[in-house]
């Protein structure tokens, strides 16, 4: 019987997964893809609560939706600066882009 | 029920075996294709939960549309290969400790929490009544999204396009 406890822990877990690659990774477009595991563990949660806790209400899949659109918002607006730093100082390894450092 | 267990299980197994591939392969482009199992495990547990709709959605913009993007950019930046940088920077062990911490707290506080069930039940037809939700209660919330949308698309192609 798969109850909400799993999906939650399951969801905690690409999180980490998420969390792990933010920190250790160099490359501007890996880290990118750390933030879409996150957003995917958020929607995770959202819509199990939405069948397990309240199913009467169809607020969880629609905060789902809005979360996948500003994703997507998210992906492009951040791949853009990713081009726009690359074409300005020649690399997207985030330790090297301290221009701005003090 | 037992099927539903063994497809949870599957899908859970096959999403952090590919999560793994993402976040430790050397190989920027080799973390950009195992995100698209990843993706597509999620669009499972979304049927799995009876989301029907969340689902179709998760696989047209992330399994296709953002995964592309991602390739994409790959290409034009560091390219090819994308083996010219040291992908992992030298806070491995650390940045591994924070995460285990992150997930072992979000695990044992979530199974020693009693969620409450609220009364009613999913709705025979969910696009049906998510239409319903978006064009009714919820619309500011999707004019509010449409807005966004729009302005971080124009705002991507202003800030992607090559200078004068």
């Amino acid at each position: 019987m798969i109850t909400l406890t799993h999906y939650l822990v399951l969801s905690a877990l690409v999180f980490a997964l998420g969390v792990y690659a933010v920190l250790t990774r160099r490359n501007g477009v890996a880290i990118l893809m750390g933030i879409e595991l996150m957003l995917n563990a958020a929607n995770i949660n959202l819509v199990a609560f939405n069948k397990y806790t309240a199913p009467g209400a169809m607020q969880g899949q629609i905060f789902a939706l809005v979360v996948i659109t500003l994703a997507a918002c998210e992906a492009a607006v951040g791949l853009a600066l990713m081009l726009a730093v690359y074409r300005s100082v020649e690399t997207i390894d985030v330790d090297e882009i301290n221009l701005m450092k003090w | 029920m037992i099927g539903e267990a063994i497809a949870f299980y599957l899908l859970a197994a096959a999403m952090l075996g590919f999560g793994v591939v993402v976040v430790t392969s050397p190989n920027i482009v080799h973390s950009a294709v195992a995100l698209v199992p990843v993706f597509l495990g999620v669009t499972g547990l979304y049927i799995l939960l009876n989301a029907e709709f969340v689902a179709g959605i998760q696989v047209l913009i992330y399994a296709g549309a953002i995964t592309v993007l991602i390739l994409f950019v790959i290409m034009l930046t560091v390219g090819g290969t994308g083996l010219r940088i040291p992908e992992r920077n030298e806070q491995g062990p650390i940045g591994f400790a924070v995460a285990a911490a992150l997930a072992a707290m979000l695990a044992i506080g979530v199974t020693h929490t009693a969620w409450g069930r609220g009364g009613g039940a999913l709705p025979a037809y969910t696009p049906g009544a998510i239409g319903q939700s978006f064009l009714g209660p919820n619309l500011l919330v999707f004019e509010g999204t449409s807005v966004v949308l729009l302005v971080s698309l124009i705002g991507a192609i202003i800030i992607a396009r090559k200078e004068e």
